[in-house]
């Protein structure tokens, strides 16, 4: 069920597109990149959501079992989704993701519990609206627990704009293109 | 236990709708289905409606059908409160492109406000 949904009229950004590799403030080394379809990162990624603490689940994602996980997986790394990961060696330590939504893109984020607060989600998020303004995505909207204050601020931060406070949870947006330029 | 199971057009209505019949076939649930015009939503009134007939059949289940007007939310607290029925039924919500549970602004008005128990289906 798609519906109106309200993006703010400037553009964010730029965002520098991955591979970004950056030292987190727990002295890890960490490269942000693009998803690359294999099934070694799909495994890994499948071992991290499988470690993942339910605590920081989202409106019921990520799920928590194998068999789950897998069939969410398979949604969220389609061939139109755009995905990027956040690497401490083979280890995925985040990852965050773009899925297509009629004209505009729905975000999400996780970081896996040992990573939090180390820095890693802010660069996730830049990666993948870099990787997104790349590659020609205009809008992007996400849903947060209005209580999530690391949450709210680190996409406000971002350039993120509150556009629905209706509902339980918040919606928010972010424009990256106003669609006249292709590319460039 | 009498039951006031309020559904829309939305497919987590439809889910909801072949739950609750099932469960009240196993309970011996006395059932009644208030139809939602909630507008926007991908099946019409009348689609609703030929739903809930055909499950009702299907399952030998004989249940009242009332349709709400108004606001639905507030519509389905009343009617379950002053009516004496014991648990409101209701579809779990519907899923964003990313897989993210949704409800719906009757879910969380209900939610909020019921003193009635409130079964969301999943």
């Amino acid at each position: 069920m798609s519906r109106n949904r309200r993006y703010p009229d400037e553009i964010a950004g730029p965002f520098e597109s991955p591979p970004v590799t950056f030292e987190d403030r727990d002295g890890r080394e960490i490269e942000i990149r693009a998803h690359d379809g294999s099934d070694e990162e799909y495994e890994a990624l499948a071992s991290m959501y499988d470690a993942f603490d339910p605590a920081d689940r989202a409106q019921g994602i990520p799920p928590s079992e194998e068999r789950r996980i897998r069939e969410w997986l398979d949604n969220i790394l389609c061939v139109e989704c755009l995905n990027v990961v956040a690497w401490d060696g083979d280890t995925a330590a985040g990852h965050a993701t773009l899925v297509p939504d009629g004209d505009a893109y729905e975000l999400a984020i996780f970081v896996l519990q040992a990573y939090q607060e180390a820095g890693i989600g802010t660069h996730l998020m830049k990666g993948l609206l870099g990787y997104g303004a790349e590659s020609g995505v205009e809008k992007v909207w996400l849903t947060v627990e209005r209580w999530n204050k690391a949450a709210v601020g680190l996409y406000k931060k971002i350039g993120f704009e509150v556009s629905d406070s209706e509902s339980f949870e918040m919606e928010m947006g972010i424009r990256l293109s106003d669609g006249s330029d292709e590319g460039g | 236990m009498r039951i006031l199971l309020g559904i829309g057009g939305a497919d987590d209505s439809l889910q909801a709708l072949a739950r609750t019949v099932e469960r009240a076939v196993e309970a011996g649930d006395e059932l009644t289905v208030a139809i939602i015009d909630e507008g926007g939503t991908e099946r019409s009134v009348e689609e609703i409606e030929s739903a809930v007939t055909e499950t009702l059949e299907e399952n030998g289940v004989d249940a009242e059908i009332r349709y709400v007007a108004g606001d639905p939310g507030s519509k389905l607290v009343d009617v379950a409160e002053s009516e004496g029925y014991d648990r409101i039924v209701l579809g779990g919500g519907t899923t964003s492109p990313m897989g993210k549970i949704q409800l719906g602004s009757t879910a969380e008005f209900v939610l909020l406000n019921s003193h009635v128990s409130v079964t969301l289906v999943r």
